[in-house]
């Protein structure tokens, strides 16, 4: 079997429409929200706080904490029920790394970050829409950070390397799925997860797919953020 | 705890204004903004000011409780996202969370706005169970009119997915809306000492002294009540509140 033309149209290596704006939930820090096709997340900093429960503060640096979650009317199929899932708790670890890489807490000892990231609506590759939510939002939270965290899912339908899976080539039966999350300057790779079976060359060929894909998802986060202090000076100078 | 706050708010409205200059009866600026989550069967954005949050219907296919084995069923869930304010938590829901989702609840099931009969498949064997969840994005006060209001409105909004008599089809939509005969909106009136007010932010909202939460009809009767706050509240008073709420549910009313 060969996948010919994909299921909504796009060419292989062509990401869905993307949208990002920074400030969109005034009482957090920081927030950010990005959408890509109909996959939407919010994303919102509060902190550096002090952390509790108190056995948990490192003395030595902040700590960064993430909260990932669906909301329950989201998915394609049932409700999904509130509260930490085994899902939910393994994304929001792998988020938390995919960040961390580009963040400066030294100066935030005994102190905490907490990015919550919200999903009012999903059509695959929701970690990889929180994580680019995240990286606006602390940039917008003016933590100290070296560089913007870009992320988005590689992987291969059918005989074909495509770029941004929707939810009908995730879950399509010979689908291979890879969210990767690439530091935008150093090209470093800091979230990588495969489900499905392919060959190390075509790994290699994502990857590459995923180089160019976070220049373009830069620009997208970049816009937003410069956004911010446009209004900002607008309107509150 | 906030003496300053209240002593400042108070001093406010004794002359006739408030922290961010509205008159006690003006509300901020209201919107309403239907659909925006495609996967739920129905759902809605609401703004008061900067508050603002999302809510959606999702149903799926039941078998009916045992005591009522002729109608479906309906329930209202309040989600207050740590990531809507520094002061929610991740955990089991708030006593916060707890009461406005009961309040929401009652203003929709008492009011009988949905005929739960109408829910009902088979009797004894299959139901729909229609599942209202609201969600915070950002509190600046006001949740509780914020949340019944999105809560109607994602109800209005909600249609039926297919449903073949096994198996709901939820990528497939059908064009039948829930059976909705009335629209309920709750308001809630604020008492201040001497002063009653509406909308109130966050600010204000530490500082009340007692609050009534009216659900109202559209022909002006009344479908449920909840007097929150720690302070008692003279009778006369209370009708008071209960006609104003009156009045401003139209304004509310006017954004569904």
């Amino acid at each position: 079997m060969t996948y010919d033309k994909r299921f909504d149209g796009r060419a292989f290596d062509e990401m869905r429409p993307m949208e990002a704006k920074a400030g969109v939930i005034k009482r957090a820090a920081g927030s950010g929200w990005f959408k890509i096709g109909n996959t939407e997340a919010y994303a919102a900093v509060y902190g550096p706080r002090e952390m509790f429960p108190r056995f948990q503060q490192n003395p030595e640096k902040g700590v960064l904490r993430c909260f990932y979650s669906m909301m329950p009317f989201s998915s394609a199929g049932d409700r999904v029920r509130p509260g930490p899932s085994r899902r939910s708790k393994e994304i929001s670890l792998v988020t938390a790394k995919a960040l961390l890489p580009v963040l400066d807490l030294s100066e935030y000892a005994n102190s905490v970050v907490d990015i919550y990231i919200e999903l009012p609506q999903t059509d695959a590759g929701t970690r990889c829409a929180g994580i680019c939510a995240a990286s606006i939002a602390l940039a917008d939270a003016g933590i100290p950070m070296k560089d913007l965290v870009c992320a988005i899912s590689a992987g291969k339908v059918e005989d074909k390397i495509i770029l941004d899976l929707n939810y009908e080539e995730d879950s399509h039966e010979k689908g291979v799925d890879i969210p990767i999350a690439m530091l935008h300057n150093s090209k470093k790779i800091s979230l990588m997860q495969l489900d499905g079976e392919i060959s190390s060359e075509e790994v290699a060929q994502c990857i590459e797919m995923v180089k160019k894909a976070s220049d373009k998802l830069f620009e997208v986060q970049k816009e937003a953020l410069k956004g911010r202090f446009r209004v900002a000076g607008d309107k509150n100078a | 705890m906030h003496d300053e706050l209240k002593n400042q708010v108070g001093l406010l409205l004794s002359k006739q204004t408030r922290l961010d200059g509205r008159t006690n009866e003006q509300y901020r600026e209201i919107s309403v903004e239907y659909g925006v989550s495609k996967n739920a069967e129905g759902s809605a954005r609401v703004k008061i000011g900067e508050t603002e949050v999302i809510s959606g219907v999702k149903m799926e296919v039941m078998k009916p409780y045992s005591d009522r084995p002729d109608a479906g069923s309906l329930m209202v869930n309040v989600e207050l996202n740590p990531l809507s304010s520094p002061e929610f938590e991740n955990g089991p829901p708030s006593i916060l969370a707890i009461e406005l989702a009961r309040i929401t609840d009652r203003c929709i099931r008492e009011s009988k706005a949905i005929d739960v009969k109408k829910l009902c498949i088979k009797s004894g064997e299959k139901m729909w169970m229609v599942v209202i969840d609201v969600c915070t994005l950002n509190d600046a006060g006001n949740l509780f009119d914020a949340v019944a209001l999105a809560a109607v409105a994602a109800v209005t909004d909600a249609v039926f997915p297919a449903f073949d008599g096994e198996i709901v089809d939820y990528k497939n939509k059908t064009s039948d809306k829930l059976p909705l005969s009335k629209t309920p909106v709750s308001t809630t009136i604020y008492k201040y000492g001497d002063h009653l007010l509406v909308d109130p932010t966050s600010d204000e909202e530490k500082v009340y002294d007692s609050r009534m939460t009216v659900g109202v009809l559209e022909d002006g009767s009344i479908c449920s009540l909840q007097k929150g706050g720690d302070d008692a509240i003279e009778p006369d008073i209370v009708v008071k509140m209960i006609e104003l709420a009156k009045v401003k549910s139209q304004e509310l009313r006017k954004n569904l």
